[in-house]
């Protein structure tokens, strides 16, 4: 397998010490620049015509999505084949829980299948760790409750790489509903990790307590939260927030909280703005900023499939008969 | 009304003036020019004032910085035959109150950022004084759905509440809390466990067995407070009691100052004058929300005015027309009229050795004004000409035919009452004279 003229890397043999990937908590520096620099070599392969792998041929990978997801669950399932494994989606919001089955039940079940593999979405927060413990095969977190995503994380951190050159050093706004958000936590802790500074910025009642001691800076007020910023990455508002709970309108939040082009302005000239998707158009972005010249918002979904390659093929080579 | 020249600068000459903001009470002049104060306190008469100047000798009546009443109802939008911002505007006037402070138990209520945006243009083109609306915490005023408190504050909102009602769920307040401290939002609210004051319509006790109508227990207040101010230290909002009326309820409030939190109250003339017993046989223009409390709790109440403890003295204006007051007691509306009367009723509570003019003062304007950021509540040269001259001692009769409010339950109807203003000046132009 050549790699393009361009890069003169040699092909990384980063395999991640750990038999899961349920968060960022818990990594190294080195770790995730050991799947942010595999993750790289899987950005090129995918621009190619050939993009298929072989090295995880014979293994199974499953898909277990408690929760309905299309972006995570299609980026997981290209990324898996285009590394040769035989993917299984399994959507269990509209199958056996709803018969009763448990979720441990569940993963016996699943288990017994010999799986080499198991990407999992559930609703609540530590669900995909205590799923870890009852299977034999690697699991990979792909977003519990509002607790982490790692994935999400790692992606949004190879998209930064790849346009400012590091992550050391960066000021990362991260906006919205910090609260409810495992996109967020995950985030958070990369970006401390690698030595960027976070602030959050968003209404104290989608601010979770005690948020500083995580090692953020804390706005209410989004131009000073912007101020001199290197990347905004704004968050989704769920709509369930929206009409007088936490929030009282969708119109007040826009005009406070909501990214425009006036409150752009105050983080720095080449500030990049970032989004997770989906995104809510003229409530947390405005349209002008996420198709605008700043924004990384469609190259965040092509790092997806490259990353979760990285994470599957790191998480492979430490199987047993790699 | 008065029309004055208002080009024509006013010179207020040999007055005892009292200004709580500098702690001054002295003898002197004050020189109003263009609406605002230019000298206050010195004598100026002697230095001399600019050519053409008007001038008026007080003849040693106080001059001080115009009342501001932090709780009035008026009936504007939806209740014109009650009030309307122009009515209660001229009540004011004639009470030395020179800025109202409307609450937003409209209909509709005051909840939407161009409902605020009516009451201000209406206030500016027929009210003779100034009038600012709080907004309502919640939409509708149902509990349930925090305000657009952003947007409302913009528009205009000085601050916000549910009017004479509580927020029954903790957590619904607390979010109001937390969100409405991102915009240093005021939030004032009614303290009332309403699952205990039931349907009760006076306070609870001896007094209200005897009369055979249900009671409304204090607790229902205190407990209510002391909700609110956990919430307020969780959460770290401004918080003030809208209307505090027993001792028990000083008690949490002196806790809550002691321990540094951003909580202040108010209390309302009624309950700083009148005790239960005036109720006597039924008089429903004395049923207020909250209800009248015995008379060791008023005087408690009159004392932590004097001390500061309590911050605010309000009318708690509430005109409410012959139809839904001249009916049994238990079915009769609740609330009195009050923006006339404060000041003079509130004399008393100085003629009695309760307090001192500069403590009243202060309760009635310069604490209200730094409460909700209004530029008013001083003398302090370049501030706004907003001013009230009144004679602490001439002697009068309350009657309520000649009270300015379109409604006339007061609830000192027949009052023998001492002192009253004679000159209200709302920036610079004098609105109000008593002949």
């Amino acid at each position: 397998m050549r790699l393009p003229l361009m890069t003169t890397r040699s092909p990384s043999s980063f395999a991640l010490a750990h038999r899961h990937l349920l968060g960022i908590e818990g990594l190294s520096p080195s770790d995730i620049t050991g799947l942010l620099d595999l993750a790289e070599e899987f950005v090129d392969l995918n621009r190619q015509v050939q993009k298929k792998r072989t090295t995880l041929s014979g293994r199974t990978q499953i898909n277990l999505f408690f929760e309905a997801s299309t972006r995570t669950q299609s980026s997981f399932e290209l990324a898996g084949k285009r590394l040769g494994a035989d993917v299984m989606n399994m959507s269990i919001a509209f199958s056996s829980i709803r018969k009763g089955e448990t979720l441990l039940d569940t993963a016996l079940t699943l288990n017994a299948m010999h799986p080499d593999m198991i990407v999992v979405r559930h609703a609540a927060s530590g669900a995909v760790e205590l799923l870890s413990q009852k299977v034999e095969c690697s699991v990979i977190n792909a977003g519990d409750g509002a607790h982490e995503h790692p994935t999400q994380a790692l992606l949004d951190a190879l998209t930064i790489r790849r346009n400012k050159g590091k992550l050391n050093g960066l000021t990362v706004a991260i906006c919205g509903d910090i609260a409810h958000s495992r996109v967020a936590r995950s985030n958070i802790i990369l970006l401390n990790t690698m030595g960027a500074r976070v602030r959050v910025v968003a209404p104290s009642t989608l601010l979770p307590a005690g948020i500083e001691r995580m090692g953020v800076e804390a706005h209410h007020d989004m131009r000073e939260g912007l101020r001199n910023a290197d990347i905004v990455m704004m968050l989704r508002l769920q709509r369930e927030r929206m009409g007088g709970a936490l929030i009282p309108s969708s119109r007040e939040y826009f005009h406070y909280w909501g990214l425009d082009p006036a409150k752009l302005k105050f983080a720095k000239p080449d500030a990049l703005v970032m989004h997770p998707g989906p995104m809510n158009r003229g409530v947390e972005i405005e349209s002008s900023v996420a198709d605008g010249a700043q924004s990384l918002i469609r190259e965040q979904v092509e790092m997806g499939v490259a990353v979760r390659m990285a994470v599957l093929e790191a998480l492979a080579r430490n199987l047993p008969n790699a | 009304m008065i029309a004055r020249n208002e080009k024509r600068p006013l010179l207020l000459a040999n007055a005892r003036v009292i200004d709580p903001s500098r702690d001054m009470d002295q003898r002197g002049d004050v020189l109003v020019a263009d609406g605002v104060i230019k000298e206050a306190g010195k004598n100026i008469r002697s230095s001399g004032a600019p050519e053409g100047t008007e001038i008026i000798d007080v003849n040693g009546q106080v001059v001080a910085p115009g009342l501001i009443d932090m709780r009035a109802f008026i009936g504007e939008p939806g209740a014109e035959h009650r009030e309307t911002l122009a009515t209660a505007s001229h009540a004011a006037a004639a009470g030395g109150v020179t800025t109202i402070i409307c609450q937003p138990e409209t209909d509709p209520p005051i909840d939407d950022p161009a409902t605020v945006d009516f009451v201000l243009r209406r206030a500016r083109d027929n009210a003779i004084v100034h009038i600012h609306p709080m907004a309502a915490l919640t939409k509708g005023l149902e509990g349930n759905e925090m305000t657009e408190i952003g947007l409302l504050k913009a528009a205009g909102a000085i601050a916000f509440t549910e009017g004479a009602k509580s927020v029954m769920n903790a957590n619904i307040f607390r979010r109001a809390l937390t969100y409405a401290r991102d915009f240093d939002a005021l939030i004032v609210h009614h303290t009332e466990e309403q699952n205990l004051t039931g349907s009760g319509v006076m306070n609870a006790g001896e007094f209200a067995s005897r009369l055979g109508l249900s009671g409304m227990p204090k607790a229902a207040e205190t407990i209510m407070l002391e909700r609110d101010i956990r919430l307020a230290e969780i959460t770290g909002g401004r918080y003030h009691a809208a209307s505090i009326t027993c001792a028990d309820s000083l008690d949490v409030l002196k806790r809550a100052k002691d321990r540094g939190l951003k909580v202040t109250a108010s209390a309302s003339i009624n309950h700083l004058a009148l005790n239960e017993n005036d109720i006597g046989s039924y008089k429903t223009f004395l049923k207020v929300r909250p209800p009248l409390r015995v008379e060791a709790d008023r005087a408690a109440l009159a004392a932590a005015v004097a001390e500061g403890l309590i911050d605010v003295i309000m009318s708690d204006h509430d005109p409410q027309d012959v139809e839904v007051k001249r009916l049994p007691f238990a079915e009769a509306a609740f609330g009195a009229i009050g923006l006339e009367t404060m000041l003079p009723v509130g004399l008393r509570l100085v003629h009695d050795g309760s307090m001192t003019l500069p403590a009243l003062i202060r309760a009635m304007s310069t604490r209200p004004a730094e409460l909700l950021e209004l530029p008013g509540g001083t003398l302090r040269p370049g501030s706004p000409a907003d001013i009230v001259v009144f004679d602490p001692d001439v002697p009068w009769v309350v009657n309520r035919e000649l009270l300015k409010s379109r409604c006339t339950n007061t609830a000192f109807d027949e009052a023998k009452l001492t002192g009253r203003a004679t000159h209200t000046i709302v920036a610079g132009r004098t609105v109000y004279e008593y002949v």
